[in-house]
């Protein structure tokens, strides 16, 4: 198991720490659900120490890039950021990952690109990486180790972080990123996060992530600033519809039926291309993914069976209790003729059946 | 340091005997571990219960246990308002949040001292 730089200061904290992707992670400070809340209403503050951070240099990283993953890298415009895919030869999902283009008035100039991939999957997608690198002449850098990554989500992010940084974050777009100096070091932020409220990511040298973390608090206190454990992101990521490799997509999965479609485009060759042109010719793979939601006390659990007609027609992916919708949410593969939002459906808790009906995703999107 | 006057399985059940009647709930250990819960589905009066078998499910917001039984016998009360008012369960694990009594017939073999299970508990941190 490793640790993140914060390792100490989440001790002190309080927070519980179990074992994720092989790290040690903070699964709550205070209490998953009033943590989601805060993120909500104010604004919280998340370790991603174990998230993998990686670098793509070199005069080929664009149609690297455009070979390794399902989105368009010629369409990202210099400091923005795509959601994408890496997929098999099969179109199976091996991991979503998020795509940076540096600005271009960094060194590249626009031309080198960043790649953030989740802890779970971080060995897998290297060697992935490094395979697909053997045809460019791109250099695939692992900087997990090099840099921290702190997160801070929520209404109050802005104005919060605004006060450690001389960077103009009110011109900073969604899903944009730039440099800015935080504790006196330049360092990359993004406006990006998992929990579907407005955020910012921060990519700090390793070294000074304990410094930054408590200079995040310091600024932030007089908001209501809280610490925010793995437990509540789960469950802000699964309100606002954002799925979570392992459960709404996996190695058994592939983007078309996880509703993840606009996150391919077609007009270029990447890795599993084929596969998804001949699943998109025989009229896809007859189920697919939707919300769920139930009058009933119980909630749907990843595993659980999902009925319809009195026989099995798909089963549950993920399971929460939404704070914020104030019920029970699940998202789960059906069979097409039962994607229908409204369709009445029931989920097997043992073997007792309770009622749910299908609703559109996301749970949860924010005003803007 | 827990109540000394009853019994306890890993699982984090315990039991306290009096005659016949075996009174059931889980400890502080297990609700502060499970933490913000959502359900309890406890067996009804009359039904039987057997040692080291589930006899009920707790749910937090992100897992569901099982709850497993320290006796064998039969259900003779419920803790019915349990289930509405699951703060109990942090406020008094040992009293107030009791969750069946059963009129027993054998006992698990498992059942450790409050001592033992202070450092089980302490083991697991």
């Amino acid at each position: 198991m490793r640790d993140t730089a914060l390792k100490t200061v989440h001790a002190s904290l309080g927070a519980r720490i179990v074992p994720f992707a092989g790290w040690n992670m903070p699964v709550q400070y205070r209490g998953i659900l009033d943590e989601a809340r805060v993120v909500r209403s104010k604004a919280g503050l998340f370790d991603l120490g174990h998230m993998g951070r990686v670098r793509v240099r070199g005069p080929q990283a664009e149609s690297y890039l455009q070979r390794l993953q399902t989105n368009d890298a010629s369409q990202i415009l210099p400091g923005r950021i795509r959601y994408s895919m890496i997929l098999n030869d099969q179109g199976l999902t091996q991991d979503d990952i998020l795509v940076y283009r540096e600005p271009t008035e960094w060194a590249s100039k626009g031309k080198e690109f960043f790649v953030v991939i989740n802890a779970g999957n971080a060995v897998r997608d290297l060697e992935i990486m490094r395979n697909v690198a053997s045809g460019f002449d791109v250099q695939v850098i692992d900087q997990t180790d090099e840099l921290g990554m702190i997160a801070i989500q929520g209404p109050l992010s802005q104005q919060i972080t605004q006060r450690l940084t001389n960077a103009d974050l009110a011109s900073l777009k969604y899903y944009g990123w730039t440099c800015g100096t935080i504790c006196g070091v330049s360092m990359e932020i993004s406006r990006t996060g998992y929990t579907g409220e407005d955020g910012f990511e921060v990519y700090v040298p390793q070294h000074l992530t304990t410094k930054v973390w408590d200079a995040f608090f310091a600024a932030g206190k007089q908001d209501g600033l809280e610490p925010i454990g793995l437990g509540a992101r789960d469950t802000l990521r699964h309100e606002a519809g954002m799925p979570l490799y392992g459960h709404e997509i996996e190695e058994t999965t592939n983007p078309l039926e996880a509703g993840l479609d606009w996150a391919v485009k077609f007009t270029h060759d990447f890795v599993g291309r084929g596969a998804l042109e001949a699943i998109l010719k025989r009229g896809g793979t007859g189920r697919r993914l939707v919300g769920i939601t139930t009058t009933s006390k119980r909630c749907p659990r990843q595993g659980y069976a999902i009925h319809g007609n009195g026989e099995k027609i798909g089963h549950v992916c993920s399971g929460n209790i939404s704070p914020t919708l104030d019920t029970n949410i699940a998202t789960a593969y059906v069979r097409d003729a039962f994607a229908a939002p409204g369709t009445q459906l029931t989920f097997l808790v043992k073997d007792k059946a309770e009622p749910c009906t299908v609703v559109s995703l996301p749970f949860y999107k924010r005003s803007r | 340091m827990r109540p000394n006057d009853r019994s306890y399985l890993k699982s984090h059940e315990w039991c306290k005997i009096d005659g016949t009647v075996a009174t059931i709930g889980i400890s502080d250990f297990a609700v502060s571990h499970l933490s913000d819960l959502v359900f309890l589905d406890l067996p009804n009066k009359g039904s039987n219960v057997t040692a080291g078998e589930s006899f009920g499910e707790i749910e937090s917001v992100k897992a569901v246990s099982d709850i497993y039984s320290p006796v064998s016998g039969e259900v003779i009360e419920v803790n019915k308002d349990l289930p509405d008012n699951l703060e109990w369960l942090s406020q008094d694990a040992f009293a107030k949040a009791w969750m069946i009594k059963v009129r027993f017939t054998g006992k698990s073999a498992d059942l450790l001292d409050g001592k033992t299970y202070d450092a089980h508990c302490a083991a697991e941190g």
